[in-house]
């Protein structure tokens, strides 16, 4: 692979709040043009670490670069190349849609303003609708126009924090159908989401957890670096089955899907061990599957859960 | 009775205890407020001043004139600070609001005065709060001719009895019909001013909190100054529209007549307008919501309105409240637009009375600067 250049740099990101470590120790890497989806659970760091990258918030230690700039020192030369869509929405309610998108374009000096702006609106197919207040949107229009301001100076990295909660589907699909196309065009673009089925979107993975990253890798590498094992069994009685299995201290994972069952465990022999007494029912058929992303991130959420909480 | 549940009021009691418990600022609000009017009232306001600084022109130099200013510190009403030799000096003392009375004894009193002629003593009180020089001048007459009667003795002591001793001519300045509005209308443009400013600036920050769109102004690259300058001009503009509604009415509707120069007081208007809006841009960087900052305007509204001699007279009111008035931006400019307004004092005449609003303009401003924060720590 050839050594891409980085957008993001830092190294040993930290923040306190009330004594307590948020983000600990937290080393990020992403190079231009990729797709970096950061996952974890709520309240696992995820907006912290974004905050901390755009100069929202002072790291307690911790240093690096963002665009080449300096993170800790730089953050107004920052602030002019990053899109950053928070979590809520943040834009101004009582503006309407036109007004909030000339604000944003004004803040940036977007040059040739106004055709920018229609521009920005013919895309979003609001033009129709420019002059409605942006509080009478509905989610979804919201989360659209949100990442339309935030793309509006054309920035060179795009921070989203969890820019789908609340989406419908379709609506979630356009908008990873608009970032991958922002990628293309060499825009780097950093996601947070809490949703699993989003991680496969994400060129690189790095998953949080009680302010520690507890994997980061390309997503192909994932399930390979967790190191789990699952069989995936369909057919009559699962209830039962899965009551018992969770009992064996070998099996670590007994997840239902639908009418099957996933069983996960770390230890290759150990699991076929357990699921012994039920391989030979005639009833039952037992395939043994790749791990998922999902049962790979809550293994390891187990697993580090009792060293840092 | 079934209809109403014990248990659910409790439920909202307990409720809103602990919401009341959390809410620390609205907390401080409703017992620091109590406490300051009770201070306020209780100590610093006088409606019936004592004590008020004059000026004396004595061209007399007599064993009479000198009965006359004992009799008259007796009083209690008035404190001979200043003696100045020449009109001239005493006129700038009344007009920069240093002084409330000048007492003129003329020239060859005693020797009237001995003849029976019944001579002059003239006494100008600053009239633009009627109520401040009322207490005085009402019993003035009285003061001096008793204390000059108990003076009179061995071959003068036929004076002591029969008619007045000595004619005492009154002038009100600024204000000669005795009128309220002339002092409280101009006043109350800073008071107008001191609430509105402060309050609309803090609020229109701390909307930004509140609402939580001050993270995606903390993402962009706006510079604290660019806020500050970006936020506070619409007030101003805001401002200028209160002034001159308030003067129109002065004119029109209460016949106040603008003696000063209008260009000065725009001046000064902007200048205190300003102030306000620093300090409005200072509250939003402690207050965390918009009740918030309305509590931290209400806390320093009250002080502006009963201690800056808005409503009660400033030098009547002791030393130790004064000096709280002396750190009120609304202080100066009561002076300021009354001193404009009602005398038509100039620019270098109110410059004591400038210097106080441009330094406040320059902490408040600093101190906003400083404490306004550009990250969400």
């Amino acid at each position: 692979m050839m050594a891409a250049e980085m957008v993001i740099d830092v190294r040993g990101l930290t923040k306190i709040f009330d004594g307590r470590k948020v983000v600990d120790n937290f080393d990020l890497r992403v190079p231009k043009g990729s797709v970096y989806g950061f996952l974890g659970p709520n309240g696992s760091g995820k907006t912290t670490t974004i905050r901390m990258v755009c100069g929202l918030l002072i790291p307690d230690s911790g240093s690096g670069s963002c665009l080449g700039w300096d993170v800790l020192t730089q953050s107004e030369n920052i602030k002019k190349k990053v899109g950053y869509m928070t979590q809520k929405f943040s834009l101004w309610e009582d503006l309407t849609i036109r007004e909030n998108l000339n604000f944003v374009a004004r803040v940036y000096d977007v040059p040739d303003l106004e055709h920018r702006v229609a521009e920005t609106l013919e895309h979003l197919g609001l033009s129709a609708r420019a002059h409605q207040l942006a509080g009478s949107l509905s989610g979804g229009w919201k989360q659209q126009l949100a990442l339309a301001a935030c793309m509006i100076h054309d920035p060179e990295l795009l921070l989203l924090d969890e820019p789908t909660s609340g989406v419908d589907p379709k609506a979630r699909r356009e908008f990873w159908d608009n970032i991958h196309e922002l990628a293309d065009r060499g825009v780097t673009i950093l996601v947070s989401t809490h949703y699993m089925d989003e991680a496969i979107q994400c060129d690189y993975i790095a998953y949080i957890a009680y302010g520690h990253k507890l994997i980061d890798a390309p997503y192909a590498e994932i399930i390979s670096q967790v190191g789990l094992y699952t069989w995936r069994v369909e057919g009559a009685g699962l209830s039962q089955i899965a009551r018992k299995l969770k009992e064996n201290p070998q099996v670590e994972q007994v997840t239902r899907f639908g009418t099957a069952l996933h069983v996960s465990g770390q230890d290759e022999a150990a699991l076929q061990a357990a699921i012994a007494p039920w391989r030979d029912n005639p009833e039952l058929h037992w395939y043994q599957q790749e791990s998922g992303l999902e049962e790979a991130f809550i293994h390891l959420m187990n697993t580090t859960e009792d060293n840092f909480q | 009775m079934t209809l109403l549940s014990w248990s659910r009021i409790v439920a909202i009691l307990k409720k809103e205890f602990i919401q009341m418990r959390r809410d620390r600022m609205t907390f401080a609000t409703m017992i620091g407020i109590p406490v300051m009017q009770l201070i306020m009232f209780g100590f610093a306001v006088n409606t019936d001043p004592r004590h008020l600084p004059t000026a004396l022109i004595d061209r007399d130099h007599s064993t009479f004139s000198r009965s006359i200013v004992k009799a008259v510190e007796n009083s209690t009403f008035m404190d001979i600070d200043y003696r100045p030799s020449h009109q001239a000096t005493a006129e700038k003392l009344i007009k920069e609001g240093d002084v409330n009375f000048i007492i003129v004894i003329p020239e060859n009193f005693s020797r009237d005065l001995v003849r029976g002629q019944r001579p002059q003593i003239l006494v100008i009180a600053d009239a633009t709060d009627p109520s401040a020089a009322s207490g005085a001048l009402n019993s003035f007459d009285k003061i001096v001719n008793s204390g000059l009667r108990r003076d009179l003795s061995g071959n003068l002591s036929y004076l002591a009895v029969g008619p007045p001793l000595v004619n005492v001519v009154l002038q009100r300045r600024y204000n000669p019909a005795g009128i309220t509005q002339y002092n409280i209308v101009p006043g109350l443009l800073g008071i107008i001013l001191a609430m509105t400013m402060s309050m609309m600036t803090a609020v229109a920050i701390t909307r930004e909190n509140e609402r939580g769109t001050m993270e995606n102004l903390l993402a962009m690259p706006v510079r604290p100054l660019e806020m500050m300058i970006g936020k506070i001009m619409p007030y101003v503009l805001i401002g200028y529209a209160q002034v001159f509604v308030v003067l129109l009415a002065a004119k029109f509707v209460f016949n106040i007549p603008l003696i000063g120069s209008l260009l000065l007081l725009i001046a000064v208007s902007t200048l205190y307008i300003i102030v306000n809006l620093m300090f409005g841009f200072l509250f939003s960087t402690v207050a965390r919501t918009q009740m918030q900052a309305l509590q931290l305007t209400f806390f320093l509204l009250m002080p502006q309105i009963l201690l800056s001699g808005f409503m009660f007279p400033f030098l009547g009111m002791p030393k130790w409240a004064q000096y709280i008035g002396d750190a009120l931006p609304a202080t100066y400019y009561m002076r300021l637009v009354r001193g404009i307004v009602l005398k038509g004092a100039t620019a270098v005449e109110l410059m004591s009375n400038i210097w106080p609003l441009v330094l406040m303009m320059i902490i408040i401003g600093a101190l906003a600067i400083f404490r306004y924060r550009q990250t969400l720590d």
